[in-house]
């Protein structure tokens, strides 16, 4: 019998969507979140048909389909080719993680010479096609939803998916972690041990886990909204640089080390590592 | 589809757009000609993500997060060779009781990992199904077992390190913070139940009808002194040699191929195999004595010399990790501190631990200020990719007489077998089989 859970209480009308898992550049840690889903996998394998996931399955069947995860960033030009095809295959494009939604820390790669980067792995690097930047899904084509996240937190991806299998609009929360770890309890490493934590200023979902562990937060689930009423107002993070700086004696190249992280390509975190960069 | 049977003059290309049930994305080309196997080719084209690269000039204390990043199954592997080697460099003592809990977080890694592998990767080839999903429609409880004991795995690796990918805890010195005692207790039941589940496995698994030809392996694996190896001892083969993690790099030698992302990690210009198979092979004298036990009860004997019983390697660790997780729970005391002090200094350290799929070598050059200077890291799947060619080569002259799609399908069991981690090195299997006209005379 089928497991009662959130994916199965309410069947949906509607025939099982049809659902892709896609990999671009990435470590598939964020697909993995996804088979991570111990008590909630074999039925959300009965809600949905999950047509193409090669990470989990040899049974792979063309597009088009409902709802397409995408793991991972473009960083060589046959992906370019291969993100706008699946766009097109695709209903709605949910990006799963933080490479495919800011490119990643391998968008540390748009800071240095790539070239240079080839010689340092590769003896002979003629052989290697790479572009020069590492780059957000939304770069490219439009994306209906973002899950941000290294890796993603898989009750937010489920909350995603039974919001859409109940016809729901999906809301993902875009407040400060900080406000979580409050809300937990935790005694704040920022102000108690004087650690340069990332909290005020990135996006809620890993459940405050730094803190917890009594460590400060590196901002893997990216720039909090400053207020998630006011979609887009970006969280101030140059307050934020100055408290490290003025506090904590934080040097310019440690500023610039702190933001120019996970997700350091991604505005606000840019903006600030690169007015902190002394080149 | 062209058949090499019904056309064997023709030259023909099979094409699996997609390698399934691997971690990355690759290739495999083979070249027939005159009915003989010329070229086998696995190109590994996973975009490069260069972390070697821009590990260059980051503090030695961010390295434990970034280099989580090159691998989302086995995170761990790849801190505690980082952390090890920086602690080489800057002479840390670490206590015992860290080590303890260093090793029940890798333990907890193995299990996740393998118990994916063998649930829902390799498993299903054995049973007839595309994967594990469809194979829980016959068999529900199956895969329920599985996947509660896969859970297991990940709450251990949650308790100790914030979350499963990618734990946050690990730092150069020990941990930012540490379990007390009733917490680790807590997971004792379910642990009790799994370690059942895990003999049941290796007895399911052991089963299974394993066709692919014998071969002539140099096992590679960690070895120390008293304990199945996870995250220290000496690098050894079933060939003699003996090397310190220092030495690596004296011995095994990296190489670029044209048609490959992924270099080829040979020992003295060989292939060798590297992860459960090996490990077993090596260091079986050292299981607890449940995992002999129950290994000896299911008939199977030694040497396993074939890839596809990877699984039963697995199935083996599996239990021992369930195992030697509960002995390391029940004799838990909290450590006083969650770390030791760290000095830095300038140097040079390397090291070598068992990551599920096998070897992972590191090695970093250290300013004074803690900053990377240079960093080389060798992952099991570089080093394996060599020996799935070889195995590749052994395999296909029985095989050639099948259809293409046949064919195509043990190549690709067989690499899967492997547990290849190409994301570590890309989802792309691209089979090209050319049968070439003979030869000119």
């Amino acid at each position: 019998m089928n497991e009662t859970t959130a994916a199965t209480q309410h069947p949906p009308a509607r025939p099982r969507p049809r659902v892709a898992v896609v990999k671009f550049a990435s470590c598939d840690g964020c697909q993995l979140s996804i088979l991570n889903m111990e008590d909630d996998l074999l039925a959300l394998g009965e809600a949905l048909d999950i047509a193409y996931f090669p990470e989990a399955s040899s049974n792979m069947q063309p597009g088009p389909y409902d709802i397409t995860f995408v793991e991972g960033s473009i960083t060589c030009p046959e992906d370019l080719s291969r993100v706008l095809d699946l766009r097109q295959q695709t209903t709605t494009l949910i990006t799963i993680g933080a490479c495919a939604t800011s490119g990643g820390i391998q968008a540390l790669r748009n800071w240095g010479d790539v070239e240079a980067f080839k010689r340092t792995v590769y003896p002979s690097h003629e052989y290697i096609h790479s572009l020069s930047t590492s780059t957000p899904i939304s770069e490219h084509v439009k994306v209906d939803y973002e899950l941000w996240g290294c890796p993603i937190d898989k009750s937010q991806l489920l909350r995603v998916l039974t919001d859409l299998l109940r016809g729901i609009t999906p809301s993902i929360p875009a407040h400060s972690v900080c406000l979580d770890c409050k809300r937990q309890g935790h005694v704040c490493v920022l102000v108690a041990k004087g650690l340069s934590c990332l909290g005020p200023v990135t996006r809620t979902g890993c459940g405050a886990i730094c803190p917890a562990m009594g460590r400060e937060c590196y901002g893997c689930f990216g720039p909090a909204e400053q207020d998630s009423v006011i979609p887009g107002v970006p969280p101030n993070t140059g307050s934020l640089a100055k408290q490290f700086h003025e506090h904590l004696q934080l040097i310019p190249l440690e500023m610039v080390r702190r933001f120019r992280g996970i997700n350091g390509s991604v505005q606000p975190f840019r903006r600030e590592s690169d007015a902190w960069d002394p080149r | 589809m062209n058949d090499f049977l019904t056309n064997p003059d023709q030259s023909r290309t099979i094409k699996i757009d997609m390698m399934a049930r691997v971690e990355g994305e690759g290739a495999l080309h083979i070249t027939v000609q005159d009915g003989q196997v010329r070229d086998v080719e696995l190109r590994i084209f996973e975009p490069p993500r260069f972390f070697e690269a821009f590990l260059q000039g980051r503090h030695v204390t961010e390295v434990p997060d970034i280099v989580a990043r090159i691998c989302g199954i086995c995170p761990v592997a790849y801190q505690m060779s980082a952390v090890h080697a920086m602690e080489q460099i800057f002479a840390v003592e670490m206590p015992q009781s860290l080590r303890d809990l260093r090793r029940l977080l890798y333990c907890g890694e193995w299990i996740e990992s393998h118990v994916l592998h063998i649930y829902m990767l390799q498993g299903p080839d054995f049973l007839g199904f595309d994967s594990g999903l469809e194979m829980a429609r016959s068999h529900p409880d199956l895969v329920k077992r599985g996947l509660r004991m896969k859970k297991a795995g990940n709450d251990l690796l949650t308790l100790l390190g914030g979350r499963s990918v990618h734990p946050v805890s690990v730092k150069i010195g020990g941990f930012s913070q540490v379990p007390a005692r009733n917490a680790l207790h807590g997971l004792r039941d379910e642990f009790l139940w799994a370690r059942d589940a895990a003999a049941e496995t290796l007895r399911w698994v052991s089963g299974f009808e394993f066709q692919d030809p014998e071969q002539a392996y140099t096992f590679l694996a960690l070895r120390g002194p008293s304990e199945y190896p996870m995250n220290e001892g000496d690098v050894v083969t079933n060939r003699g040699h003996r090397i310190a993690a220092s030495e690596f790099e004296h011995h095994f030698h990296e190489e670029q191929v044209p048609y490959s992302n992924a270099l080829h990690c040979t020992l003295n210009g060989q292939s060798y195999l590297t992860g459960p198979l090996a490990r077993l092979a090596l260091n079986h004298d050292q299981l607890s004595l449940l995992a002999k036990e129950v290994l000896q009860s299911t008939g199977l004997v030694f040497p396993f010399n074939r890839a596809s019983m990877g699984i039963v390697a697995r199935s083996v660790e599996v239990l021992y990790a369930f195992d030697e997780a509960l002995r390391l729970i029940d004799q838990y005391e909290r450590p006083p501190a969650p770390d030791v002090p760290v000095t830095l200094r300038a140097g040079t350290g390397m090291a070598a631990t068992e990551a599920p799929r096998g070897l992972l070598y590191h090695r970093y050059e250290v300013k004074a200020d803690g900053t990377i200077r240079l960093a080389k890291i060798v992952p099991p799947t570089s080093q394996n990719q060599r020996r799935m060619e070889d195995d590749l080569r052994n395999l296909l002259p029985g095989i050639l007489h099948l259809t293409d799609q046949e064919t195509a399908m043990k190549c690709e069991a067989l690499i899967r077998s492997y547990d290849p981690c190409i994301s570590c090195a890309t989802h792309f299997l691209t089979l090209t089989k050319e049968n070439l006209p003979p030869a000119m005379s």
